[in-house]
C-alpha cells in the first residue's frame, strides 16, 4: 500500500487574513476540528486555524462562514 | 395620408415609438392615461414592453431597469405622478441613464384639479429630486411637437444620458390636431461600454447611483455639471415670433404660447408692437436669448399658467435691464387672447391696472 | 474529489470595495449576508448562469451587492429592487434576474413592489434575508422585528399594540396565486444552512427553466444589530426567531408548470418593422386634392352627453384635415363632463392656428337649451349659431346673429335614429358655412365611418340637413 500523501486526506484551512474570527465555523464543525488563534490578524481579529487533523472535508465549515474566501475545504 | 388626426397625447407615443422606444412603464393619472392606453396597445404589438405598474414609484424605477440596459424606454404621468417619480428621476440622473418622462400638468398643489397648469415648472426645470441634477425639458405646444420632440428628447437623452422630460399641459394632451407621422429613426446608440444586459459581454457592468467616497461623488457632481453646461450651451431650443421689433416681448411656452401667437396678432392689428419669444427647451432655458433681447425691446412680459415660476428664469436673463412683468392664472383657468391683449395695451401704454 | 473554495461565481477580487482588504467581504463577523451570497454566487456559478445573470441590490445592508457577484450590476433605490428586476426580465427574458433584499426595504418601503411583482409572476428569484432589524442605518425596528425585540427605535422593546405584529412575507405572498415557489429557510445550523443552499439552488433552476416567480425567505442573524455574539445569535434565531418564521415550503408549483410557461417571449423587436407599424397609424380617409375653405371655422360645439357632440366636431375636423388645412380639436375634459354637458372647440384654418380653445367662436352649435344659454353671448358680431329646433325652445332675439334653426333631432328619428342627430347638424353646417363642397364633405363621411352598415344612414343624414338649410333660405 502508497504511503499517504497530504492531498489523499482531507483537510481544511483557513485564510487567517480573511477571517473575522466569529467562531461560526468552530459550532458548525462536528469533529471539533477548528480552534480560535490567540493572535490578532492584521483586522485586529482572533482568526479560526485548523488543528491539524480529523477533518472529513464534510464542508460544513465552508458554508457556514459567511466570508467567501476565508475558508477552503478539500476532500479526496 | 400621411397624416393622422390625433390627441397630443397619442402623438407622445407616436413619437416614441418612432424612436425605437422599446418598453412603456405607467401608472394611470388623468389627463395623462391615453398615453398608457396608447403605450398598451402598441408596444406589445412591435415587441416590446408595456406594464401597468403598481404605483408612479415602481413605474419610474422599472424605467431605471430598462434603462440601465441602454435600451429606450418612457413613463408618463401627471403632476401628483411626477412628484412621486422624482426619487427614480434622481437615481436616473445620477446614475447617467438615458430614458423619458412625460409631464401632462395639470392643476396643484396636492390633488389640485385635471385642468391645465404650468406650475410644475420649478419642479422640472430645477431639478424636482434630491442631488445636483437637471431635467432636459421639452415644451411642446401641439400635437406634431408632442410626437416630434418627443423623438428628440431620446436623442438628446441618448446623447447626454440624462433623463428628458416633455413637459406638456392637459390641454396640449387632450387636444387633436393634424400630425404628419413620421419616419422610424430607431438610432442604435452605442451603450455597450456601461449598460448592463444580462448577457455575457456587460458582466462585470454595474449600474448604480451610489459613491460613497466624498472626494469620489465631488468629481462625479462635477463631471454631471461640465455635462450640463454642454446642454446649456448647445440644445437651447425657442421660437421668435414677431420678436425683433417688438417693444414689449412676452414670454411664453406650451399651450399659452398659442394663445399669445393669437393675441400678437390682434395686437399688431392695432399697431402694438408685440413679439412672442417661446422656450422650447424650458430647460436648458433659452436665457441668453432673451438677455440680447434687452437692446430692442422696452419690457418682457411672462405669460404662465402658475402664480409666477418661469419669470424668475426670464428675470434672470434680462439682469435687471429691462423691466420683467408677469401675467399668470393658474387652477385651470387659462387667460383668454381680449385678456391678454388688454395687458398688452396696459404695459406698452405705461398704465396700470 | 471535492474542493470547497471561493466561488468563480464571485469577482476573484473586491475592487469596488473601498479600503484595504480587497478580498473580504464589508459585513460584520456572523452576518448571514455572506452565507447567502456564497449560496447564490456558487449555484449561479454551477449551474451555467452566471454569464446572463443580473444581480439587483438594495439599499441595507447588502446596498453593495455588486461589489461582489461577477455578472451584471445593478444598485436599486430603496425598496425598488422588484421593478428594477421586473424591468430587466421583462427587457431581456433570457436573463436570470435576482431581486436581493433585505427586510426593511422588502416588507416595509417596497412592500407594493414586493407584492405586485410576485402577484404578476415575473420570472425572478427574490432573495430575501430576514434578519429582524435595519442594519445599516443603526438597528432601528424592521417590519419582522420580535416581539419583546430591543431596536434603536424599540428602546423598550416592540409592542404589539404600538409597533404590529412581525410580518410573515412568505406566508403572505403564499397567498397569491401566480408564485411558482416560496420557501422560508434559515442560516442556523448546518442543517439549516444545507437546506438554504438547496432552496437557492431551486428557486435559480425554477428560473432558468422558465417556470416563474420564486420567493426564497432566509432567517439570518444580525450580530451587530442584535447587539450579541454571533454564535449566540444563531442560538437565539433557531430558539426564538423560527417560532415567529416557521421553516417550510409554502408554495412550490414548480411541477405543475411546463418549462418556460412563464418566460414572456413576445416577438422580437425588430426595429425594421417600426415603419409598416407606423403606417398603419396614419388616417384612412384617402389622399384628396386640397380643398380651398371660405373662412377659418372657429366653432363651438356644445349639448349633453350622449348626442354626440364631440362626434361632430371630430367629422368636422376629419373633414378638414382631409381638405388639407389646418384643424384642432379640443374637448371640455375630464370626469366633470361625463353624462353632463358636452362641449368641443374647434378651428379649421387656412393658416396656423393660435389658441385651440375657442373662445370667441363664429360658429356656434347647440344641442341643448343650457348651452344656447351659456354660449350665445360670446358668439362675435356677424357669427353663426346652429340650433336643433328640436331640442332646444329658445330662440334669440338678437339680430347681432345669423341664427340657423333646424329640427336635428326630429329629421335624424325619420333617418332611422335620434344618434345621427349630430351628422344632420354637420350637413346644417356645411349649408350654412358653404365651408367645404358637398360632394366632399359626403365623400370623407364614407371614409370616416367605420362601420360600413351605418354610412348610408349617415349619408341621408348629412343630405337632409344640408337640403333643409339650402331649402330654408
Amino acid at each position: 500500500m502508497a504511503e499517504k500523501t497530504a492531498l489523499d486526506v482531507p483537510f481544511m484551512e483557513v485564510n487567517s487574513e480573511l477571517c473575522k474570527g466569529c467562531q461560526l465555523c468552530l459550532a458548525a464543525c462536528p469533529k471539533s476540528v477548528i480552534a480560535i488563534s490567540e493572535k490578532l490578524n492584521s483586522s485586529s481579529y482572533h482568526p479560526a486555524f485548523y488543528t491539524g487533523a480529523e477533518c472529513t472535508g464534510c464542508g460544513l465549515c465552508f458554508y457556514a462562514c459567511p466570508e467567501p474566501g476565508a475558508i477552503r475545504v478539500y476532500k479526496p | 395620408m400621411a397624416r393622422q388626426f390625433m390627441k397630443g397625447n397619442d402623438a407622445i407615443v407616436v413619437g416614441a415609438l418612432a424612436a425605437g422606444c422599446r418598453a412603456y412603464y405607467g401608472y394611470p393619472i388623468t389627463p395623462a392615461s391615453e398615453i398608457a392606453h396608447a403605450a398598451a396597445l402598441h408596444f406589445p404589438a412591435l415587441g416590446g414592453v408595456f406594464i401597468q405598474a403598481e404605483s408612479e414609484v415602481a413605474a419610474m424605477n422599472m424605467v431605471y431597469g430598462t434603462a440601465g440596459m441602454g435600451v429606450r424606454t418612457m413613463t408618463a404621468s401627471s403632476s401628483p405622478g411626477f412628484s412621486l417619480k422624482q426619487e427614480g428621476l434622481s437615481y436616473c440622473a445620477g446614475a447617467e441613464l438615458p430614458c423619458v418622462v412625460v409631464n401632462i400638468v395639470r392643476g396643484g398643489p396636492g390633488l389640485g384639479n385635471i385642468a391645465p397648469e404650468q406650475a410644475d415648472y420649478f419642479q422640472i426645470t430645477k431639478g424636482g429630486g434630491h442631488g445636483n441634477y437637471r431635467l432636459i425639458a421639452l415644451a411642446p405646444n401641439g400635437a406634431q411637437e408632442m410626437c416630434d420632440l418627443t423623438m428628440l428628447a431620446f436623442d438628446l437623452a441618448d446623447k447626454y444620458r440624462n433623463p428628458a422630460c416633455i413637459m406638456a399641459d392637459g390641454i396640449t394632451g387632450q387636444m387633436m390636431e393634424v400630425v404628419e407621422i413620421p419616419t422610424a429613426k430607431v438610432e442604435q446608440w452605442d451603450h455597450s461600454s456601461w449598460a448592463v444586459t444580462g448577457t455575457p459581454d456587460t458582466v462585470g457592468h454595474l449600474v448604480s447611483s451610489i459613491t460613497l467616497e466624498p472626494e469620489e461623488l465631488e468629481k462625479h457632481n462635477l463631471k454631471l455639471d461640465a455635462k450640463y453646461k454642454r446642454i446649456m450651451a448647445d440644445e437651447v431650443l425657442f421660437e421668435k415670433y414677431a420678436v425683433d421689433d417688438a417693444d414689449l416681448v412676452v414670454v411664453a411656452y406650451g399651450v399659452v404660447s398659442r394663445i399669445v401667437y393669437s393675441a400678437v396678432d390682434q395686437a399688431r392689428a392695432e399697431g402694438l408692437k408685440v413679439g412672442l419669444l417661446r422656450p422650447i427647451t424650458v430647460w436648458p432655458f433659452p436665457s441668453e436669448v432673451i438677455g440680447g433681447l434687452c437692446g430692442s425691446a422696452k419690457a418682457f412680459l411672462a405669460v404662465e399658467l402658475s402664480t409666477g415660476q418661469m419669470v424668475e428664469d426670464v428675470r434672470l436673463a434680462v439682469e435687471g435691464r429691462r423691466p420683467v412683468h408677469f401675467y399668470g392664472r393658474c387652477g385651470g383657468m387659462v387667460p383668454g387672447g381680449d385678456e391678454l391683449l388688454a395687458e398688452f395695451r396696459r404695459l406698452l401704454s405705461g398704465g396700470s391696472r | 474529489m471535492k474542493t470547497y473554495e471561493k466561488s468563480a461565481g464571485f469577482f476573484p477580487v473586491f475592487e469596488r470595495k473601498s479600503g484595504p482588504a480587497k478580498d473580504a467581504t464589508h459585513y460584520c463577523p456572523g452576518c448571514g449576508h455572506g452565507n447567502v451570497h456564497k449560496m447564490i454566487a456558487e449555484a449561479l456559478n454551477d449551474l451555467g448562469l452566471i454569464d446572463r445573470s443580473v444581480f439587483v441590490s438594495p439599499v441595507g445592508c447588502s446596498v453593495f451587492g455588486y461589489y461582489y457577484f461577477n455578472c451584471g450590476n445593478f444598485q436599486a433605490a430603496h425598496g425598488r429592487a422588484p421593478a428594477v428586476a421586473t424591468a430587466v426580465k421583462r427587457t431581456n427574458p433570457q436573463a436570470i434576474v435576482i431581486s436581493y433584499q433585505g427586510d426593511g426595504d422588502l416588507a416595509a418601503i417596497g412592500t407594493a413592489e414586493t407584492i405586485h411583482t410576485a402577484n404578476r409572476g415575473e420570472n425572478i428569484c427574490v432573495f430575501f434575508v430576514n434578519n429582524a432589524i435595519y442594519g445599516m442605518t443603526g438597528g432601528q425596528m424592521a417590519p419582522t422585528t420580535m416581539i419583546g425585540q430591543r431596536s434603536t427605535t424599540t428602546p423598550h422593546g416592540r409592542i404589539e399594540a404600538l409597533h404590529g405584529n412581525p410580518i410573515r412575507m412568505a406566508e403572505m405572498l403564499a397567498t397569491l396565486p401566480a408564485p411558482t415557489y416560496i420557501e422560508r429557510v434559515a442560516i442556523g445550523d448546518s442543517k439549516h444552512i444545507m437546506k438554504a443552499r438547496k432552496a437557492i439552488r431551486k428557486a435559480l433552476t425554477i428560473q432558468a427553466e422558465g417556470r416563474g416567480y420564486s420567493f426564497v425567505e432566509i432567517v439570518s442573524a444580525c450580530p451587530t444589530g442584535w447587539k450579541m455574539d454571533p454564535v449566540h445569535s444563531r442560538d437565539w434565531l433557531i430558539e426564538e426567531m423560527l417560532k415567529v418564521f416557521p421553516l417550510g415550503v409554502f408554495k412550490d408549483e414548480s411541477e405543475n408548470r411546463d418549462e418556460n410557461s412563464w418566460l414572456r417571449r413576445c416577438d422580437a423587436y425588430d426595429p425594421a418593422k417600426v415603419d409598416e407599424y407606423l403606417d398603419r397609424l396614419k388616417s384612412t380617409l384617402g389622399d384628396a386634392a386640397p380643398v380651398a375653405l371660405t373662412n377659418d371655422l372657429h366653432c363651438k360645439f356644445a349639448g349633453f352627453g350622449g348626442q354626440g357632440i364631440l362626434t361632430l366636431g371630430l367629422l368636422l375636423s376629419q373633414i378638414g384635415m382631409r381638405a388639407g388645412q389646418h384643424v384642432s380639436w379640443f374637448p371640455a375634459y375630464g370626469p366633470e363632463m361625463r353624462g353632463g354637458t358636452a362641449n368641443c372647440s374647434v378651428n379649421v384654418c387656412g393658416g396656423r392656428i393660435g389658441t385651440p380653445l375657442v373662445d370667441t367662436p363664429n360658429l356656434l352649435v347647440v344641442m341643448n337649451q343650457p348651452s344656447l344659454d351659456a354660449f350665445a353671448d360670446q358668439v362675435i358680431d356677424g357669427g353663426t349659431i346652429i340650433i336643433d329646433s328640436t331640442i332646444v325652445e329658445g330662440r334669440l332675439d338678437s339680430t347681432r346673429l345669423r341664427q340657423v334653426l333646424i329640427p336635428a333631432t326630429a329629421i335624424a328619428d325619420e333617418v332611422g335614429t335620434a344618434k345621427v342627430a349630430n351628422v344632420v347638424v354637420l350637413g346644417a353646417l356645411v349649408a350654412a358655412t358653404d365651408c367645404f363642397p358637398r360632394e366632399f364633405c359626403e365623400d370623407t363621411l364614407r371614409a370616416a365611418i367605420k362601420k360600413r352598415s351605418l354610412v348610408d344612414m349617415n349619408i341621408d343624414a348629412f343630405g337632409r340637413g344640408y337640403e333643409f338649410v339650402k331649402n330654408a333660405r
